[in-house]
């Protein structure tokens, strides 16, 4: 059985801002399909490139994660302490992605 | 940097001057006298003085603590002012470490102040460390926050690190009791050309204000033996939405290159390298083009007062153009060019066409690029390079070398500088 889930992907980018990414947005209510295996993190990332990115992908994403410099947090949580890409993904997720800072 | 300091001797009571400076704090039964006589006998080490370190370095000296070690290698310009609010304007000029360490002593002189005039280098930053109980990491670029970190990892030592961008802010504390360090959160630096530093993306005063604060809120409660809320978790704040988050990290990771069980890391390296970029600069200078496709700011105003039929293009965002301009520019942000926005090429093609009506139509029509550094000036040229000539003509796009800043120092003094 499947169902669409309802998930909330925020994101906190930087350089020339989310804007630039994600189109200006930093709040995305996304529903994702039905389909037939579970929705994990490396399967929302492809989502999100497809659907989300408007342009140079690499900036986000290395290979089938993120690059390096983005945090990923799951439910306010560290991704790693979630299992990170094979984190199942449950309907009402929040998902962050924060570019860390260096300024100063 | 100056030799070894002498250990701050143990105090077993308060004198009476200190008693009345300090008994706002001291009734605090959380803090007392015992928290303010550990805050007295604790070394703090500032890793940068500017937007971050002068709030942290200025309530550390105001509550007591004993020694400040004050680490920066630049000098106090105009633009640092709005958030460095331990340098005032007859500072511009001098050098940060000690501009804070005078303006501090004046708040506080029974705390002892070491300003160190130069960048925290792989050479000198393990002996330095050792010598405080904790280190503040208020520096402004990545390869010193890896410095900073593996420093603190080799010597033991807490680190309680803010960062700041624009209406964004991020405090954590490494390597305190068990948990991780830097880089089990980030084992590889980010890209170069990802990184945004406070020139470049802006930062708002009060918000590096707030982040050195709470990281001030913290070295307190580390050094007068309440303990960190922050091992372990981090706080993000956004100003926009003026809200806090706390999140939960992952704890150390046992595989960590400096922190973990069998580390590769046992000396300090050269984190300009492993980053890719410069600890020092203020800004990258991107060398995209090859010379030919540059040119300088003076020869620009010279083919200017020849009256030479050109475009000149300005691709610096919107809120950089309201700031200053020049004039007979036509500005399409880089964003814009990317984007392949069709308005704003259609704005170009114009352009070109009426200027090209001003020459023979033989010879290619030059289109200089100009932004605030010669950065995305680069960038922009790569692209109109690839637009097609059936639909803009033949041009020629050259990029102006140090962009409207370079124009502001060696052509017009009167161009605003930012
Ligand atoms: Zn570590």
């Amino acid at each position: 059985e499947s169902f669409p889930l309802s998930v909330l992907v925020h994101c906190f980018y930087f350089r020339g801002g989310a804007e630039l990414l994600f189109d200006g947005v930093k709040k995305h209510q996304v529903t994702l399909p039905c389909q037939p295996e579970p929705w994990d993190i490396r399967n929302l990332l492809k989502w999100i490139k497809q659907n989300l990115l408007k342009e140079r992908p690499e900036l986000f994403l290395q290979g089938e994660s993120v690059r390096p410099g983005i945090l990923v947090l799951i439910n306010e949580a560290d991704w790693e302490l979630m299992g990170e890409l094979d984190y199942k993904l449950q309907d009402q997720d929040n998902v962050l992605f924060i570019s860390t800072l260096h300024g100063g | 940097f100056p030799a070894e300091l002498p250990p701050l001797p143990a105090r077993s009571a308060l004198s009476a001057a200190e008693i009345l400076r300090y008994s706002r704090q001291l009734v605090l039964p959380e803090l007392g006298v015992r928290g303010q006589l550990r805050l007295a006998r604790s070394s703090v080490l500032v890793v940068g003085c500017g937007g971050l370190g002068c709030p942290l370095a200025q309530y550390l000296a105001a509550a007591g603590v004993g020694r400040l070690g004050l680490v920066d290698h630049d000098v106090v310009e105009t633009s640092n002012l709005q958030r460095q609010v331990l340098h005032g304007e007859a500072r511009r000029g001098r050098p940060k470490a000690r501009s804070a360490a005078a303006a501090l002593r004046r708040l506080n002189s029974a705390v002892q102040y070491v300003p160190y005039r130069g960048a925290l280098r792989p050479r000198s930053a393990l002996r330095l460390v050792r010598q405080y109980d904790i280190v503040a990491d208020c520096s402004d670029n990545v390869p010193t926050r890896y410095l900073v970190s593996d420093a603190c990892v080799l010597a033991g030592k807490p680190l309680v690190s803010g960062s700041a961008l624009r209406l964004e802010g991020q405090l954590a504390v490494y390597n305190y009791r068990g948990g991780p360090c830097y880089r089990c959160l980030f084992p590889e630096p980010p890209p170069p050309d990802t990184v945004t530093n406070c020139a470049d993306g802006g930062v708002l005063g009060v918000v590096t204000g707030i982040i050195g604060c709470m990281q001030a809120l913290e070295v307190l409660k580390i050094a007068s033996g309440m303990g960190s809320s922050f091992g372990g978790y981090m706080l993000m704040f956004d100003a926009l939405e003026g809200r806090f988050r706390n999140i939960k990290l992952r704890p150390r990771k046992a595989d960590c290159a400096v922190c973990g069980d069998n580390p590769s890391v046992t000396c300090l390296q050269d984190y300009e390298a492993f980053c890719g970029s410069s600890a020092t600069d203020k800004c990258r200078a991107l060398r995209l083009l090859p010379s030919g496709d540059r040119v300088s700011v003076q020869q620009y105003k010279e083919l200017l007062d020849a009256r030479v039929p050109h475009v000149l293009l300005d691709v610096r965002p919107q809120v950089e153009a309201e700031i200053c301009r020049l004039q007979h520019a036509l500005h399409i942000p880089l964003r814009s060019l990317e984007e392949k926005d069709e308005q704003a090429l259609q704005r170009l093609q114009k352009r070109i066409c009426e200027e090209k009506q001003r020459t023979d139509d033989q010879t290619p029509l030059p289109v200089y690029v100009v932004c605030k550094l010669g950065n995305d000036s680069q960038k922009a040229v790569k692209i109109l390079q690839e637009l097609p000539a059936e639909e803009f003509g033949s041009v020629l796009a050259k990029d102006i070398k140090g962009g409207l800043m370079a124009w502001a120092t060696k052509i017009d003094s009167t161009f605003p500088q930012y």
